[in-house]
């Protein structure tokens, strides 16, 4: 889909993610500067999905917390379509690794927060019911959420984001919690979502499989300060086979690259 | 029939008290038998400064139109001044917790005005107002105040930055962050602020209505020390132990009412 690593920033579509010499540092109260992110280039067309794969502490989910605009760059831009990325904004929604669900609301109105903060409520009612079966969660409506399993947050946390519609979707290890069946079955329904509503999803993840799965590309970040160490185009056709040989290949591939060849794990 | 059934059973249908109940109840009475031992039997304390039960009792059958009255009175001046108190506790609370500017100028004025007991400012309160209702209820109001506003902005401001996050990324604006995250994350803590509030709000209440106020239950326990008729005194005791533990309670049921979402979480 995509062969280049640097494409000119292309202003054809307003959901497309474009990163540009991006760095951030931050600074300890006792003075010490890290380097979360340096010089770090990428970028998302619109309505692609892009997983980002790397050893912990290489600034993911820092670059996602830029992205979503909880946290504005030492040095660089971030950009949305073509518009300078200043602040968070309903159109990019993040799923936080930990769902962090208020837990003085109820499961249901967890997933209606979106709605009610931006005054859509009304309209929006029946979809939540809606994503709410699709998450399985029915039963579980008026419960709260510490009532819930670790991988039941996850999906509502999810769903939240979900409800709202968000043009750009920044997921930060969502299905993290999750057991292999619920995982695989909510990795088809974020993939149906995803190909429905042609939003731009950016994924963090710890399971290659999961990156092979569902990605047009896979950009593999390598560690302190984070940059983009090398980026994959996933060209397998749609719907993929998990079994299949070309996945294996690949997987093979991505573990070599990582330096794990000869290790069995598929997971860092 | 009864002799087919097994002892914890018949208990059961004796009585719809719980046994916990039953032996408050049976320890209550013992305590009386004590008193009226005690006091009447043995005479072993002075009179008329310790009288017997019966004595307390007649006094409050004798007086129960100036006791509801004064209870009137008082149950009025204690809301009245409680909710002053609260209402101006939780503004001032929640704008030292949410805005950093008005937290530096706020919290030195809060650490050096707040610690002074409420009473103390009784012959100020002698000046400024007119009405005695107004002097009494602006020093409990005081009085309430200041643990109040300490336990909101502590609250507010201790939020998990991660839902504020959340809640941003869904779109949420200044006005959702505040009284839709903040301000229910910060409940528990309002709570503990509210009943030290009562606590001390009691307590001035007795105090205050030494300002020349013409009913209340202070005034009435003054009245009655004034003509060392200690029956009265005790009956006034009485009747403040009812009101104030149902004052008392009714906060509670308010609080199990607001922090449902905590039950299982937190022991009460």
């Amino acid at each position: 889909m995509v062969s280049t690593h640097y494409r000119n920033v292309q202003h054809d579509d307003a959901s497309s993610l474009t990163v540009q010499n991006l760095n951030k540092v931050y600074v300890r109260a006792d003075g010490v500067e890290t380097e979360a992110i340096s010089d770090l280039s990428l970028s998302i067309d619109a309505g692609e999905l892009v997983s980002l794969v790397g050893p912990s502490g290489c600034g993911k989910s820092t670059l996602l917390r830029l992205l979503a605009g909880l946290e504005s760059p030492t040095r660089g831009s971030l950009l949305m379509g073509p518009d300078i990325i200043q602040g968070p904004h309903a159109d990019r929604g993040l799923v936080f690794q930990d769902p962090n669900l208020f837990p003085w609301l109820t499961v249901r109105r967890n997933m209606q927060a979106g709605l009610v903060a931006r005054g859509l409520l009304r309209q929006g009612k029946a979809e939540v019911d809606e994503f709410m079966k699709l998450v399985g969660l029915e039963s579980f409506a008026d419960s709260y959420p510490h009532q819930l399993s670790g991988g039941m947050a996850q999906r509502v946390g999810l769903a939240r984001a979900l409800v709202n519609h968000p043009r750009v979707l920044l997921l930060d290890e969502p299905l993290g919690a999750l057991d292999a069946f619920t995982r695989m079955r909510m990795q088809d329904e974020v993939l149906r979502l995803w190909q429905n509503r042609g939003t731009t999803m950016l994924l963090v993840t710890h399971d290659i499989d999961e990156a092979i799965y569902m990605s047009d590309r896979i950009v593999l970040m390598s560690p302190r300060p984070g940059r983009v160490d090398r980026i994959i185009n996933i060209d397998l056709p749609r719907p993929r086979q998990r079994h299949s040989s070309e996945f294996f290949q690949l997987r093979t591939r991505i573990l070599d690259l990582l330096h794990l060849g000869s290790a069995t794990e598929a997971t860092l | 029939m009864l002799g087919s059934t097994n002892g914890a059973q018949r208990a059961s249908r004796r009585s719809h008290l719980r046994p916990a109940t039953g032996l408050l109840l049976s320890a209550a009475i013992l305590v009386l038998c004590a008193w009226q031992l005690i006091t009447l039997k043995f005479a072993l304390l002075p009179l008329p400064y310790f009288p017997g039960p019966e004595l307390v009792l007649q006094s409050v059958v004798n007086d129960w139109r100036l006791l509801l009255d004064c209870t009137w009175h008082s149950l009025f001046l204690l809301l009245g001044g409680y909710f002053g108190g609260v209402v101006a506790g939780l503004i001032s609370g929640i704008c030292i917790g949410w805005s950093p500017r008005i937290r530096y100028w706020g919290m030195p004025i809060l650490k050096t005005i707040g610690p002074i007991p409420a009473v103390a400012w009784i012959p100020l309160a002698l000046v400024i107002f007119d009405s005695t209702w107004v002097k009494a209820g602006s020093i409990i109001a005081l009085a309430v105040w200041f643990p109040v506003t300490m336990l909101t902005a502590s609250g507010i401001s201790n939020v998990r930055v991660a839902y504020l996050d959340v809640a941003r990324t869904l779109g949420a604006g200044r006005l959702y962050l505040i009284f839709r995250v903040a301000i229910p994350a910060a409940m528990p803590s309002i709570f503990i602020g509210l009943f030290m509030g009562l606590g001390t709000s009691f307590l001035t209440l007795i105090v205050a209505e030494g300002m020349g106020v013409k009913s209340g239950l202070g005034w009435y326990i003054d009245w009655a020390r004034t003509y060392s008729e200690y029956a009265r005194v005790f009956a006034a005791l009485l009747i403040m132990s009812a009101f104030f533990s149902t004052i008392m309670t009714l906060l509670f049921v308010i609080r199990d009412y607001v922090l449902v979402w905590q039950k299982g979480v937190i022991k009460w």
